[in-house]
């Protein structure tokens, strides 16, 4: 008895052969959907925006009258608000890293906050904006300042920073700190002088996306109630603000009214895209400069 | 002899006193040290705070609103009329919005996501795989209200001129938008999943002489099924709590249809709206907000819970 029949293998190998092929292509095409869609978003702004940009729609102030307006006010919030974002989220981020990795016992609370944190990373962003609101907005009465966007965004791309800055911790080799403590080095000071001079540059390539991530959120700043008015442009953290992502959302929704909003908003796009890329080729650069091996 | 031991009797002295210079400058250490691990752990205790805050602030609220709307008309209602004479509160035409934007973005992202992440991880050679990746990678990065603007001003028209039912503002486009966002994440983990199954077996099956389809049908995919549908399931997540997109081009219609070329709102845009609208503080229309909010955190909740569920419980060791 023959358990594989050759003249059946034979028969079916073609049809095998051809169903591979076909499949392989469409997964392919699968793979470059996502790439066309982006070019064609890409493509859009620009062709939209770029035409409006220049030095007087950089430096301007907000205006009704399409031709006239400027996103300077924008530009400075958005600003102003990682002014709060970035140095909130380093300080308790790489705080709340050192602890977990460093000092905290393997056990219940430790395991509990690590939950904690990763549960915090999948809340939608819009149930911080109403945490803002109540909390900073109301109960502080901060009002609706940088201060309280600042920290609202904050708590939002916390677990971010603290994700990063643990595995940048993790990954620097216990023979550093070991030799460390062998010279009498105490922990703080292997820990300030060793560990977190080696995970600089990971954590700083988190920090960095996590504001990338901030500057581009919309939905807290919507709850927390950012005017669309012409306001003074921001002069510090205490002053009422709108941020570029705001602006894009009220020139979209009015497109409908003015059609040169749509223009307006794509051009409000370009700009902050470019900031963006500014931002996430600074994390690629700290990234393959600083890393070291070990 | 003697000079030996006088010089070991001075450097005894200077010995002796580095060691209490040390020990004076020591005692200071040790408060040091034990101040920073306590000022660390305030600052990981932050976290556990955002959490009850969250969770406070939503409840205490939510309690406010049900002692003004019965709990059983929010969950059955099918009228939300937060602005008319006689306000009605029902949830169903929110809970609609999203699960049903929710749908159409899973059917644009589940497929396309997965069959994206086969060709990363069972087809693409090194080079194409460190080329292809990073670039859709870009896709996550962008912002939602970019992919909002994309939507409203791109995507519904040309949804509009080939159906010209389509309303100006409709669930369909947001959905599909939403879908293309979600892309990046389902293919990525998924890819993670596939990669964690040994080359061994998916070798093994070559050798018997399936081909990539077969071995990636039949043993890649079995092997690496609870990441697979654990990405789904926060694909789910994300779009249940995404804004911006379902805000901008969906509309404020709270009609309850399942017509999808028509405006509906999300649970997400409701509390743009109602946010965006002054409602004045103590109203019940303001606390509406926190329920509607605390209906999508729980669901959110559920949702990545249920995936790390899946993911840990019937995950296949090798």
């Amino acid at each position: 008895m023959k358990y594989v029949d050759a003249e059946q293998v034979k028969k079916r190998m073609n049809g095998r052969i051809i169903k591979n092929t076909i499949f392989k292509s469409s997964f392919l095409i699968a793979t470059l959907f996502g790439l066309v869609v982006l070019t064609i978003l890409i493509y859009r702004v620009f062709a939209d925006g770029i035409s409006w940009i220049n030095w007087d729609f950089i430096s301007g102030k907000l205006s009704t009258d399409a031709n006239r307006a400027g996103i300077m006010g924008a530009i400075l919030g958005t600003f102003w608000v990682m002014a709060v974002v970035a140095p909130v989220t380093m300080i308790i981020g790489i705080g709340t890293a050192i602890y977990l990795e460093l000092y905290a016992k393997k056990g219940r609370l430790q395991a509990f906050i690590q939950t904690n944190i990763a549960n915090l990373a999948g809340v939608p962003s819009i149930v911080y904006g109403i945490l803002g609101l109540t909390i900073f907005v109301r109960a502080m009465d901060f009002g609706n300042i940088v201060l309280a966007g600042g920290f609202t965004l904050s708590l939002l791309v916390l677990p971010i920073v603290i994700v990063a800055a643990q595995e940048a911790i993790r990954s620097v080799p216990s023979h550093l700190s070991e030799a460390s403590y062998g010279m009498g080095a105490t922990k703080w000071q292997t820990i300030k002088n060793i560990i977190l001079p080696a995970a600089l540059p990971g954590i700083l390539t988190g920090a960095i996306l996590a504001l990338s991530r901030a500057i581009g959120e919309t939905a807290p700043l919507t709850v927390i109630g950012i005017p669309a008015l012409l306001i003074p442009f921001p002069g510090g953290i205490w002053d009422k603000f709108t941020a570029l992502p705001m602006q894009i959302y009220y020139w979209t929704l009015d497109s409908s009214l003015v059609e040169e909003y749509a223009n307006l908003a794509a051009a409000t796009i370009v700009v902050l895209l470019l900031l963006l890329f500014l931002l996430n080729s600074a994390a690629i650069i700290i990234r393959n400069k600083f890393q070291h091996r070990f | 002899m003697a000079l030996n031991s006088k010089l070991a009797k001075e450097n005894n002295v200077q010995v002796r006193e580095m060691i209490e210079q040390k020990q004076k400058s020591r005692s200071f250490l040790t408060i040091f040290e034990k101040i920073i691990p306590i000022l660390l752990f305030l600052f990981a205790t932050l976290s556990i705070i955002t959490t009850i805050g969250i969770i406070y602030t939503l409840l205490i609220e939510t309690i406010h609103f049900f002692s003004a709307v019965p709990i059983w008309d929010f969950f059955s209602g099918t009228n939300l009329k937060p602005l008319s004479q006689n306000p009605e509160f029902g949830v169903l035409p929110l809970l609609n919005g999203t699960i049903i934007s929710s749908l159409i973005a899973m059917l644009v992202a589940g497929p396309i996501g997965l069959m994206a992440a086969i060709y990363l991880s069972e087809y693409a050679s090194d080079k194409v795989r460190r080329i292809l990746k990073p670039l859709l990678e870009v896709l996550a990065g962008i912002p939602t209200i970019v992919y909002g603007f994309f939507a409203f001003t791109f995507v519904t028209p040309v949804i509009r001129s080939i159906w010209p039912d389509v309303a100006a503002t409709n669930i369909l486009s947001p959905g599909i938008v939403m879908g293309v966002m979600i892309i990046p994440m389902i293919a990525s983990l998924s890819e993670d999943a596939m990669n964690a199954v040994p080359n061994s077996i998916r070798e093994g099956a070559l050798a018997m002489g399936a081909t990539k389809l077969e071995s990636t049908f039949k043993i890649v995919i079995p092997a690496a099924l609870s990441g697979i549908i654990s990405s789904f399931v926060l694909g789910i997540s994300r779009a249940i709590g995404e804004t911006m997109i379902v805000t901008i081009a969906s509309g404020s219609s709270k009609n309850f249809t399942f017509d999808i070329t028509q405006s509906m709102q999300t649970m997400t845009a409701y509390i743009v709206e109602v946010a965006g609208g002054e409602a004045p503080a103590g109203s019940t229309i303001y606390y509406s907000l926190y329920a509607v909010a605390m209906t999508l955190f729980v669901f959110t909740l559920i949702m990545n819970l249920l995936a790390r569920y899946i993911s840990r419980k019937f995950r296949e060791e090798y």
